[in-house]
């Protein structure tokens, strides 16, 4: 019990990132898409399967960004952030469930 | 000016109508009442979404109001601080007047109804509202503006108007 209650830290601190590298990989690269007057910004280009895609919101007002297919939902409050981790190779098709003349497209490669 | 009328469009069209005419009279709106035209403008939408959450049980309905009550406060919240920040106080006007008159008894006729008939006419009216605004965004308060923040402002009020329209016209078709 004594000896559990020295590891936790350094322990607790190196699981976590070692779990967020593996999941996120450490190649894995985050493109920032800025939300902004009811606009998703430009689909970046080279876009990856494992890759993360970050939405910024710099409106004052709440969005999703939803994936046609399901993949994805990431909710992002006004002023927020939200992540998406692309799993499969393709076009992807995403709209804000609040606002669906938002419109965006992400093309990822393999 | 605010006369009941059958038609939610109608309604919406006459109690809007000097705000338009406006725009061509020498009586154009200053920047305060303009600010005080959108405010309101908000307002009635908002009280009109919590009049809908009391009393629908549509979930595609509920959802609605949910995000008109939420959108319209975020931009009336940051109207307000602009407001603030220029250091204007916004001045009531008979357009507002005539705004805040023709929603309330708009309300009350929702108020009447019970169920679907209720759904299908707060749905319709959120339809012909925010045509009506947007057409006053257009063509009077934009145009109107004299700060190039409230015009701003205005302009990305005017494009989430025309998502609730879109939005209020899905619904309509939804509740067919």
């Amino acid at each position: 019990m004594k000896g559990a209650r020295i590891i936790p830290r350094a322990v607790v601190a190196g699981g976590l990132l070692a779990g967020l590298s593996a999941a996120w990989g450490a190649e894995s690269h985050v493109h920032v898409i800025t939300v902004d007057k009811l606009a998703f910004g430009p689909a970046p280009k080279g876009l990856h399967v494992d890759d993360i895609v970050e939405w910024t919101n710099g409106d004052i007002l709440r969005h999703t960004a939803t994936a046609a297919d399901g993949s994805f939902d990431v909710d992002l409050p006004p002023g927020g952030k939200g992540r998406a981790l692309l799993k499969r190779a393709g076009v992807l098709l995403y709209t804000c469930r609040f606002h669906p003349g938002m419109k965006g497209r992400l093309e990822v490669a393999p | 000016m605010v006369r009941i009328h059958r038609s939610p469009l109608a309604a919406v069209a006459i109690s809007l109508a000097p705000m338009v005419s406006m725009a061509h009279g020498a009586d154009k709106p200053t920047d305060p009442q303009i600010a005080h035209i959108a405010y309101t403008a908000g307002v009635i939408d908002i009280e009109a979404a919590d009049l809908a959450l009391k009393k629908t049980h549509n979930k595609a309905v509920r959802s609605f109001a949910e995000e008109m009550a939420r959108d319209h406060a975020a931009v009336n919240k940051q109207a307000l601080a602009l407001v603030k920040k220029l250091d204007v106080t916004p001045e009531d006007n008979a357009t507002s007047r005539s705004l805040a008159d023709a929603a309330a008894k708009k309300r009350e006729e929702l108020s009447g109804l019970q169920g679907r008939a209720f759904d299908k006419a707060y749905a319709e009216n959120e339809v012909a509202y925010h045509r009506a605004v947007n057409s006053a965004l257009e063509t009077t308060l934009i145009p109107g503006a004299e700060n190039g923040e409230l015009k701003s402002l205005l302009r990305t009020g005017l494009k989430l108007f025309q998502e609730h329209q879109h939005h209020a016209e899905h619904l309509v078709g939804e509740l067919k």
